[in-house]
């Protein structure tokens, strides 16, 4: 067996007490694709803000590719290879979708070469190739402030993909898209699996059980069960958490 | 297409070509006193570009600009008066004798050499705004609480300034007219002319290199911390360092101006540090318009004329006067003028008066069809004329109408999210 890409060892979250996640442990081998599922609260979104940075776990270890990501900046883990789209998309609104793009694909992300450097050929080609992914070729200049919120997902989707993690940390990417940009998406997705290792959160089973990939079910912080789409939703646990009372749920 | 890009670079070239002609011809035309002003008010343009750069861009609300305003401007009053003390008692400038100073203290001894000078000007403000805002943006304070730090340092530096009498002449400030540059009294007229022109010129090569700054990807950085700067950092950009880096490019614009205008104003002085002064270098660019070059200087050029027009006809009341500005700026036209005018400001305005046009128009053509019907029902009406007068409002309407259709600016629909607010700690 290969070693894990990344790791989550016996995460502890505590917001003032209260544990958005307890003991959580999860690994993720390269190029694998994997769906999170859980109910509202569940501490999925969480979960994604301790591997990125933004939240210190109280307890517990995050490896990424060998090496701890505790303590570095949210712009160091993005660097080593780690994306993410935000639950609500979140784009930049004043730049125009093509400027949206240059600053995911360029590299290095720092202040001389942006300064002193134009995008490569190769870069402005990738920038074109991601806009006809996602359908915003005409959209080019575009303030992404006036995109549709599905449009605005799409974009974010692009940006991730434009970035080029190894591990791209996907949260709720369908929500607000038709039936038929989900699938599109599904699609996405699963093509990117193999060559970037994906995480998908979601809370549309539609969408999950298309990704065809193995499940994770978090309740209250915890990792509840893992398996195929159909071993999840036959799993007794999992229906209890999701069709039972929510009075624990809510803490 | 291809002729109206052609009609805008005519316009470009005649613009330029009319800005470089004011410059040379102003001291032709404008009396020496207004001379003096105008080329006062380009060297504030010149710290409001710096504000817009880091406010109107990045969006860092600094109230403390005048910090490095004043390190400018100190910096070239003491290479002047250095460089006029030889003759002096002491070989020191003449107010150390009043404090009983004999020797000249350790700092002011580079100020000699005018090469230093001219690199201490912006490069002094420059770290010292660098090293300042870096320590600030590391520990991530932000919004209001970045602006309350800087207005806290603009206090300490104003208070120290005041109380330094024996090592730069306190509260009096040093003074520069009687100083003298090239073998000129730097108070005389053609000295006077002379830092016009060069601030003139200074202002359109710092205009130039923040255009620069701002157009490519590294101005779409600023952008994107102003609007989300945590969502920067997952996209693997460290947003310190660019808020340190236009930080510190601000101060140092802030000791250009500060330098130009103390050589055209007579004096550097802890005035320069007085919280109004840094509030208003901040209205400058709030009311010509945040995030466009040409808004910051013109706010800076116009408003400062007209405080001295209106100061001259009607002291005391130019503070009304400017408050009024601002709360009308903020409500009214947010982006500013410059900015009002880049978006769909005009625009609108043209499209409701097309609006309005078009249903005048419309009446006329009504009103018009009506009389000739009338006419046709009681011939005797004609002889009034009724008929000829119904077809010219008709023929009226039309070219109303046709006028009235303006081209509706795009708004774009746009689909509100669907309450997931991220929690943010
Ligand atoms: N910064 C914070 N401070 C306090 N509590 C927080 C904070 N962030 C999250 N929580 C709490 O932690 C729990 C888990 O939140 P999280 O956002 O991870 O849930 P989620 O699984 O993503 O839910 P959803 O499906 O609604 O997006 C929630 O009860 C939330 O209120
Ligand atoms: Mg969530």
């Amino acid at each position: 067996m290969r070693s894990a890409l990344l790791e989550l060892r016996q995460i502890t979250v505590s917001f003032d007490g209260f544990l958005a996640l307890r003991d959580l442990n999860l690994s993720l081998q390269p190029g694998e694709l994997r769906a999170v599922i859980g109910p509202n609260g569940a501490g999925k979104t969480t979960f994604l803000d301790v591997i990125t940075g933004k939240t210190a776990p109280t307890d517990g270890d995050v490896v990424f590719k060998g090496r701890s990501l505790l303590g570095r900046p949210e712009h160091r883990i993005a660097r080593l290879g780690i994306g993410r789209k935000f639950q609500s998309p979140r784009v930049f609104e004043k730049l125009s979708v093509q400027e949206n793009l240059a600053l995911a694909v360029s590299r290095p992300k720092q202040p001389w070469s942006l300064l002193f450097q134009r995008l490569t050929a190769g870069q402005r080609d990738q920038v074109h190739h991601l806009m006809s992914i996602v359908n915003l070729q005409n959209r080019a200049d575009w303030a992404a402030g006036s995109l549709s919120h599905g449009q605005k997902q799409w974009l974010e989707i692009a940006m991730l993909v434009g970035q080029d993690p190894d591990l791209l940390l996907v949260d709720e990417p369908v929500a607000g898209l038709t039936d038929e940009e989900t699938d599109l998406t599904a699609d996405l997705l699963k093509s990117l699996a193999g060559d970037h290792t994906v995480l998908v959160i979601e809370h549309d089973m539609e969408f999950i059980r298309r990704l065809e990939s193995p499940v994770t079910v978090l309740h209250q912080g915890h990792v509840l069960c893992e398996g195929t789409m159909d071993q999840v939703q036959a799993d007794p646990r999992v229906i209890e958490v999701y069709l039972g009372t929510s009075e624990e749920e809510n803490g | 297409m291809f002729q109206s890009l052609q009609q805008r670079r005519w316009l470009l070239v005649c613009l330029w070509v009319l800005i470089v002609a004011a410059i040379v011809a102003a001291p032709a035309i404008l009396p020496v006193f207004r001379l003096n002003l105008l080329g006062r008010f380009l060297s504030l343009a010149i710290v409001a570009l710096g504000i817009d750069l880091i406010w109107g861009f990045t969006g860092l609300l600094s109230l403390g600009q005048g910090i490095f305003f004043a390190l400018g401007g100190y910096a070239a009053a003491m290479y002047l008066q250095l460089s006029n003390a030889g003759d002096l008692p002491n070989g020191i400038p003449e107010f150390f004798g009043l404090y009983g100073v004999k020797e000249l203290p350790f700092f002011w001894h580079p100020f000699a050499s005018p090469w230093f000078t001219l690199v201490a000007i912006w490069l002094i403000p420059g770290v010292l705004a660098g090293v300042l805002g870096g320590l600030v943006f590391r520990n991530r304070i932000k919004g209001v609480y970045f602006s309350i730090l800087t207005q806290a340092a603009l206090l300490v530096f104003y208070n120290f300034f005041n109380g330094q009498q024996k090592l730069i002449n306190g509260t009096n400030g040093l003074q520069t007219p009687a100083t003298k540059l090239f073998g000129q009294y730097v108070g005389s007229d053609l000295m006077q002319r002379w830092f016009f022109w060069v601030t003139a010129v200074v202002v359109i090569l710092i205009w130039a290199l923040l255009r620069w700054v701002v157009r490519g990807r590294f101005g779409d950085v600023l952008i994107a911390i102003r609007d989300d700067e945590p969502r920067l950092r997952f996209a693997g950009y460290n947003p310190t360092l660019f808020k340190t880096l236009v930080f510190g490019l601000a101060g140092a614009l802030a000791g250009i101006g500060g330098a130009l205008y103390t050589v055209q104003s007579g004096s550097a002085s802890p005035q320069f540090m007085e919280v109004p002064m840094s509030i208003d270098m901040v209205i400058w660019v709030a009311v010509g318009g945040r995030g466009t070059l040409v808004g910051a200087i013109l706010g800076a050029v116009v408003i400062n004329f007209a405080k001295s027009l209106v100061s001259e006809a009607l002291p005391e009341s130019w503070l009304f006067i400017q408050g009024g500005l601002f709360i009308l700026v903020v409500t009214a036209l947010p982006e500013g003028v410059i900015g009002w005018f880049r978006g769909e400001g005009p625009g609108n305005w043209l499209n409701r008066l097309g609006y309005c046009l078009n249903i005048l128009g419309n009446w006329l053509i009504r009103w018009g069809n009506a009389l000739i019907r009338q006419s046709t029902a009681f011939p005797w009406l004609n002889s009034l004329g009724i008929n000829t007068l119904g077809n010219w409002l008709i023929g009226w309407g039309h070219a109303l109408n046709s006028v009235g259709i303006v081209r509706r600016i795009g708004t774009y629909p746009r689909l509100e999210l669907e309450g997931q607010v991220e929690v943010q700690p």
